[in-house]
């Protein structure tokens, strides 16, 4: 078991602070980091890419999961796999995809633990048909405050506070989660463009249910009556029949391809993602989508994790680093939707990674996030000028919309409006000071939001 | 802890009835601060100010505290950090002194370079092992223009400020690296109740421009600020004058 003091930000690269970095090989060496984490705590970290503060414990210790990443059983008919929590996405679908089955839910990176898909309770793309990742999640082990670990089940109160919990109820050692079958690792899409965000909105209320997989790029630069035109792409897992006879495709359809870029460099300058240039690369990017295209094959990570593609994408906020910012409306806030996209196209921030999405019904975290209605997630620099009070307005409405903000996101929310977004945050609390007295686990988000 | 763009929720003010630091802590207020300690002397004017930043909606606590008695720094400055993170801490006592009495008086000078170049060692250095023991938090150290070279006009202050602010840079580099930012704040002549009896200086700025650059500067992570900013380029051209040249300015 190594530890090191490093500092130690969020994916967005935005206030670092410094840490004892451990991490545990075994069981016995993640309980006897925890038993001796100090009077600052710890909290598990996996990968990284929780844009904001969670995976940091400033001043205690951070206790890195990666290096527990054993799959331990596999159950090829019934489909579900007991993994450790260090285990990444990638891993399972390169595992898994030969078998026959496909991660229950992916975000849009594959880069991600299945500790994490857990502690933040990720969704993806298919939300509006399967839910949030814990709702597949069968039961895990949980190593809590006291040194101890419980095997915690589906449905209990411990689950629930767990799931989307942030790493704050303990650290999840391992997990049982239910596959998806699949016939072939490549998806088919169908691409086609909204003039603007209410033809967007019809377009996904109108067509969702006929896919398993739906997202629109937004693009909130466009000004105007295009004000927020979008690319919309849906898709399914591919059936075999639909690969051509006689490709290399088609001899091995469980094959998981994926292909990766150089990694972004380590020193990029501030401000190369300005009005401009994002500006650019949008109004390409939207000309460029087909009107409609239907069928089209993509492979998985193509359709899934298109900047996976880039490592280190991050860095291209330069030094500064960069803020995102995700929220949910409800069904029936679709105008507070409109405000916010108007006020954001008119604030002209440069966000290139801005999609909307149709969230279906919500699952039972206390702490997760999505709710039925109305997702937006965008990138903005964290250098532009004004930009912590614009947001700030932001979250009035969200919050007044009966909304709330993504915590895997945030790195800038304001405490006050937490228990409004998260009703459940009281018994999130009580939950915590009665199997965490001494608040062992604690993270820079929980001492930021005092959760 | 502070947020995304640097802004903190705690803040400590060494030298609580500065206007530059109240002017910041209004500001800081303004976006996410909620916790302020306000370390001075015990004096109507720091309940004072306390009360107007409560005014504000900060919950505002006043800490005894006097620079030129360094023995008393460690326990007056480890009641405000054992009560939670301080997530930012501004080092902002100073006194201007008066040049020509203090000539005479060696005993003035003295005092002036107890309480801006001593104290603030002192304060500097527990303040300084406090954060880097919480892992995080700015120690913003407000010095002057007067500290880059120093002018017959001015010396026993600019040299006090030269000696802040070359302890703040070093402390600065060693603190690199564990999470503490340490940023020096070098304004111009400020506008303020220390230079009401002053004639005004060319670049004059006032306590709130010092404010905003230091909010930019946390957002930046800036490790040095001028105010206004163009003193960098000015001051750089100051600094290279031969001494013949520099003794006859008019400055």
């Amino acid at each position: 078991m190594s530890a090191d003091t490093v500092p130690v930000t969020g994916w967005g690269r935005t206030a670092p602070t410094t840490a004892r970095l451990i991490r545990p090989r075994t069981y016995e060496e993640a309980v006897a980091a925890v038993r001796d984490c100090g009077a600052r705590g710890g909290i598990p970290r996996g990968l990284g890419r929780a844009y904001g503060d969670a995976a940091q414990n400033a001043g205690g210790a951070v206790l890195d999961m990666t290096g527990l990443d054993r799959i331990h059983a596999i159950d090829a008919d019934g489909g579900t796999v007991r993994c450790d929590a260090g285990v990444s996405l990638h891993r399972l679908m390169e595992v898994l995809l030969p078998l026959g089955w496909f991660v229950p839910v992916t975000p849009g990176t594959r880069y991600v633990t299945v500790g994490g898909a857990i502690g933040a309770d990720i969704h993806g793309k298919n939300h509006h048909v399967s839910g949030s990742f814990a709702r597949h999640v069968l039961s895990l082990e949980l190593l809590t405050a006291d040194g101890g670990i419980r095997t915690v089940a589906h449905g209990t109160p411990l689950f629930d506070a767990t799931a989307g919990g942030m790493g704050l109820t303990g650290v999840i050692l391992t997990a049982t989660v239910r596959l998806q079958p699949v016939e072939t690792s490549l998806m088919t899409v169908d691409t086609e463009r909204a003039g603007d965000l209410d033809d967007l909105m019809a377009r996904l209320t109108a067509g969702d249910h006929r896919y398993r997989y739906s997202v629109a790029w937004i693009d909130l630069l466009a000004r105007g009556a295009a004000t927020g035109r979008a690319v919309v792409t849906r898709g399914d897992h591919a059936p075999l029949d639909a690969l051509p006879a006689g490709t290399r495709a088609r001899r091995e359809p469980l094959a998981f391809r994926t292909s990766r870029l150089p990694p972004a460099p380590s020193f990029v300058p501030g401000g190369l993602l300005n009005r401009t240039t994002v500006g650019i690369f949008n109004e390409l990017w939207y000309r460029k989508a087909p009107r409609a295209r239907t069928g089209q094959l993509q492979r998985i990570s193509t359709f899934f994790h298109p900047l996976d593609g880039v490592p280190h994408w991050n860095r291209v906020y330069g030094r500064g680093g960069f803020v995102q910012y995700q929220f949910v409306v409800g069904h029936g806030q679709e105008d507070a939707l409109r405000r916010i996209v108007r006020r954001i196209s008119a604030r002209r921030c440069p966000s290139f990674l801005a999609v909307l999405k149709r969230f279906g019904d919500a699952d039972a975290g206390w702490l997760s996030f999505p709710a039925p209605g109305w997702t937006l997630a965008l990138d903005i620099p964290a250098d532009l000028p004004g930009l912590g009070t614009f947001l700030d307005e932001l979250d009035e409405e969200v919050a007044s919309a009966g909304g709330r903000v993504y915590l895997a996101k945030d790195s800038r929310l304001r405490p006050e409006l937490l228990a409004a977004m998260y009703p459940r945050l009281a018994d999130f609390r009580a939950l915590r000071a009665e199997l965490d007295p001494r608040g062992v686990f604690v993270s820079d988000l929980a001492r930021r939001l005092h959760l | 802890m502070k947020d995304a763009f640097g802004t903190p929720q705690s803040l400590l003010v060494l030298g609580g009835t500065s206007e530059i630091a109240l002017a910041t802590a209004r500001r800081l207020i303004a976006r996410r601060t909620r916790t302020v300690w306000l370390a001075g002397r015990p004096s109507p004017a720091l309940d004072g100010a306390a009360e107007r930043l409560r005014g504000l909606g900060a919950e505002v606590h006043t800490v005894d505290f006097d620079a030129l008695d360094p023995d008393s720094h460690e326990s007056a400055l480890g009641k405000v950090f054992a009560e939670g993170d301080v997530d930012m801490v501004l080092l902002a006592f100073g006194i201007l002194g008066d040049q020509a009495h203090d000539e005479r008086d060696p005993a003035g000078a003295v005092r002036v370079a107890q309480t801006n170049y001593t104290g603030a060692v002192s304060a500097g250095l527990i303040t300084a092992r406090s954060l880097q023991a919480q892992g995080h938090g700015s120690l913003v150290v407000l010095s002057s223009v007067a500290g880059e070279r120093a002018r017959r006009a001015n010396f026993i202050y600019g040299s006090s400020k030269a000696g802040l602010d070359a302890f703040a840079q070093g402390l600065g580099d060693a603190l690199h690296g564990t999470g503490v930012h340490v940023m020096v704040v070098r304004p111009g002549f400020v506008r303020s109740r220390m230079t009401a009896d002053l004639e005004e200086a060319p670049f004059a700025t006032t306590p709130e421009a010092v404010a905003s650059a230091i909010e930019l500067g946390l957002r930046r992570r800036s490790e040095t600020v001028w105010v206004p900013g163009a003193l960098r380029v000015v001051m750089s051209a100051l600094r290279h004058l031969p001494r013949a040249v520099f003794r006859r300015l008019p400055v």
